[in-house]
């Protein structure tokens, strides 16, 4: 198997871990986000099934 | 035989370089006055809806800073000021600036509009576009009026962090963002003061070079006269109260004392003592924005308690 070690994929590592984090937390803060617009009531549905 | 060693780009920009091209310190003052304008609206946002809020709002500053280092880097180069930031040094390739910027623009208007309303984030997005476009591709190298009008960019923040609650721009809004925008000029002034040839050597019409450094503190002391005028008014209004108008009233005193030493030095005198004065309003410039802000935002928190306002 090749290992790809060179001192710029170290020097990436630490910048594509960065980037990874903070695309985790966009989620984690897009997930609460949504959490508190649905539970307050504040999303309705445009029709409920059987509705004429 | 061929040399197929890879070659590293030894200037490869790390995670911090890029966060660079966000102005961070600009970044810091935007997250605090559109906190203020946020905090200081009558109604409130759930914790999680106003993180979101401040968040995005400095993201999209950070936005049009980044975008205001892709076109400003031939300026930047050339400025003792600027010329360490990541573009002039070469961190940062002016199309990652470019890339960075327009995505995070996106991204912020975006959010902002999901996580609060519209309008917020239509205010957001003409932010961007006014620094972005209005200021820094054409106010700023074409008039030495140009701190006057592009300081609106500036002022914005607070009433964004107002509208995001509230949906709508009202008197509030309007006061924190003359606030801002009548405090910009004489802060940048005094700096262009003492900068002296920078923006000069890059082109930069500032008003020392087009109408003489003379005549730049006089216009100091006008504008500062009429921001002292603005900001102890303020304080009688629904955003203002005792704590507000106390401070406003001993900052705007200090600052027009600043101001008249400086309308009444001569440049020989500045050269002297290497622009004391000038240093010295500048730093209290800073203090000035910080308080009268926080004293808005202090009477905000107090009011639930019985304390705040006029009540």
């Amino acid at each position: 198997m090749i290992k790809a070690e060179h001192e710029i994929h170290q020097r990436r590592k630490g910048r594509n871990v960065g980037v990874g984090l903070l695309l985790a937390a966009l989620v984690l803060l897009i997930l609460a986000l949504t959490v508190v617009k649905v539970t307050r009531g504040g999303f309705e549905p445009a029709f409920t099934a059987g509705e004429e | 035989m061929t040399d197929t060693s890879f070659q590293p780009h030894e200037q490869e920009a790390q995670l911090g370089d890029y966060f660079a091209l966000l102005k961070p310190r600009v970044m810091s003052l935007v997250v605090f006055t559109a906190l203020v304008g946020l905090l200081a609206a009558p109604t409130a946002l759930h914790p999680v809806e106003a993180f979101a809020a401040i968040l995005f709002i400095a993201i999209g500053a950070g936005a049009s800073g980044a975008l205001n280092m892709w076109w400003d880097a031939d300026i930047d180069r050339i400025m003792r000021r600027t010329r360490k930031r990541p573009i002039p040094s070469g961190q940062v390739t002016p199309n990652e600036a470019l890339s960075l910027g327009l995505a995070l623009s996106g991204l912020s208007v975006i959010m902002l509009g999901l996580a609060t309303n519209l309008v917020a984030a239509g205010l957001l997005v003409f932010t961007i576009f006014f620094y972005a476009v209005i200021y820094s591709m054409w106010l700023k190298r074409s008039t030495p009026q140009n701190i006057v009008i592009g300081g609106a960019a500036g002022a914005f923040p607070p009433m964004i962090g107002w509208v995001a609650v509230t949906g709508e721009v009202t008197i509030e809004a309007w006061l924190m963002f003359a606030l801002i925008f009548m405090w910009t000029p004489p802060h940048f002034w005094a700096l262009a003061l003492f900068m002296k040839s920078d923006y000069d050597d890059a082109g930069v019409p500032m008003l020392t070079v087009t109408h003489g450094r003379k005549s730049t503190r006089r216009h100091i002391l006008v504008y500062t006269a009429l921001l002292a005028v603005l900001a102890v008014g303020t304080a009688f209004t629904s955003i203002g109260g005792p704590i507000y108008l106390a401070a406003a009233l001993v900052l705007n005193a200090l600052f027009a004392l600043g101001a008249i030493r400086i309308a009444r030095r001569t440049e020989e005198q500045s050269i002297a003592d290497d622009y004391v004065v000038e240093k010295k309003f500048f730093r209290l410039s800073l203090l000035y924005l910080f308080l009268h802000f926080g004293a808005i935002g202090l009477e905000a928190l107090l009011a639930p308690l019985g304390f705040g306002g006029w009540s």
